[in-house]
């Protein structure tokens, strides 16, 4: 229960993770798969964030009201996100036009019906 | 058969994870770690909170990091995001369009005159968000991100309004070139690429922080117009 109390949220990322690969190898629609694949997207850029945390720590932003610098958390995992969230996103767009693609030349998303997926 | 081969790799990726970071140090141990680190000068995320408001007058140190010390993979990440944009209308070129717009039901009057008068709230909402980033939560990527649903909500609301795509990727490259020549202007000044050459002025004031707020405007224009693009590609209307 300790464990749970302060690992909750790597323990919640990896499950992201998990639920996202579960859900990218067993679902046989295409949109469902890139659904998938954006939330093991998700669950990194959480496990990021995460890393960079401090107990009882701010955001690392700076106001009148808050001028000390000693209990922010670390600002570099959050600039790493900041691009991986925007790199996120194009691939996303990317894999969706792709699925429009595949269902412009085939007239199905499921994966079970490609043909051209099968050896 | 296929749901239970997958569990079991699901099992033995998730006792992966859980073998590579058992022996990191994680929560309170591993804050006593980073502050161990903050002895002997390596942890950067503690220097550049401690140090990065008198060297940048910039009050959002994501914003610092993101803009300034980072500031080459910042322009690399742009132009991912534009080499997608790219793909995707490379993909997506050509294609037939599967309903036209005359065949979809017409908005009704209540839903277009929304859409008008949502669309400059959207805008300004997202302008706030991009010239203030380097003073509150927020940047180039959020404002541009808003800007682009404005557009999403008039490609949705308003049937018969079609984006102007030659406007937009003038907007985009003009803005992705400011950034490049912001980023040479301080090469040829100071001798080092994306240096802040210009005064940084006062902390909490609008106008303070250098180059950092113009870089993130032509973030924020870059990113809202290429999203745009994105939509009006992704809209299904044939060019």
């Amino acid at each position: 229960m300790n464990f749970l109390t302060s690992y909750i949220h790597y323990v919640g990322c990896f499950a992201l993770v998990l639920i996202g690969l579960y859900v990218a190898l067993v679902k046989s629609n295409l949109i469902k798969v890139i659904i998938g694949i954006n939330l093991i997207d998700t669950g990194v850029n959480l496990f990021l964030v995460a890393t960079g945390y401090l107990g009882g720590g701010t955001a690392p932003i700076f106001s009148k009201a808050a001028e000390q610098s000693q209990e922010m958390v670390d600002p570099v995992p959050q600039a790493l996100v900041l691009t991986a969230i925007v790199i996120g996103v194009s691939v996303l767009a990317l894999a969706l036009a792709l699925a429009i693609k595949v269902y412009d030349h085939n007239g199905t998303l499921d994966l079970r019906k490609l043909k051209g997926l099968k050896w | 058969m296929r749901k239970q081969i997958s569990l079991l790799l699901l099992l033995i990726v998730a006792a992966g994870f859980a073998l590579c970071l058992a022996g990191a140090p994680f929560g309170a141990e591993g804050a006593r770690e980073s502050r161990r680190l903050v002895k002997d000068n390596v942890n950067y995320g503690r220097r550049y909170v401690s140090k990065g408001l008198d060297e940048n007058r910039c009050a959002n140190i994501v914003t610092s990091v993101v803009l300034n010390y980072r500031g080459f993979d910042t322009l690399g990440e742009v132009t991912i995001l534009f080499i997608a944009a790219l793909g995707l209308g490379a993909v997506l070129y050509g294609r037939r369009a599967g309903a036209s717009p005359d065949e979809a039901q017409r908005p009704s009057l209540i839903l277009s005159t929304g859409c008008r008068l949502l669309f400059p709230l959207i805008m300004l909402v997202g302008i706030y968000i991009f010239i203030h980033g380097h003073l509150s939560p927020g940047g180039g990527f959020q404002g541009g991100a808003v800007i682009a649903s404005g557009f999403l909500l008039i490609c949705l609301g308003c049937r018969k309004k079609k984006l102007n795509s030659v406007a937009l990727g003038a907007a985009e490259s003009l803005s992705g070139l400011a950034f490049v020549l912001l980023a040479l202007i301080g090469l040829a000044v100071g001798g080092s690429f994306l240096l802040n050459f210009l005064p940084t002025g006062k902390v909490y004031a609008l106008f303070s922080g250098g180059i950092i707020p113009l870089i993130y405007i032509a973030i924020g224009v870059k990113v809202g117009s290429e999203l745009s693009g994105i939509i009006d590609n992704l809209s299904g209307e044939v060019r």
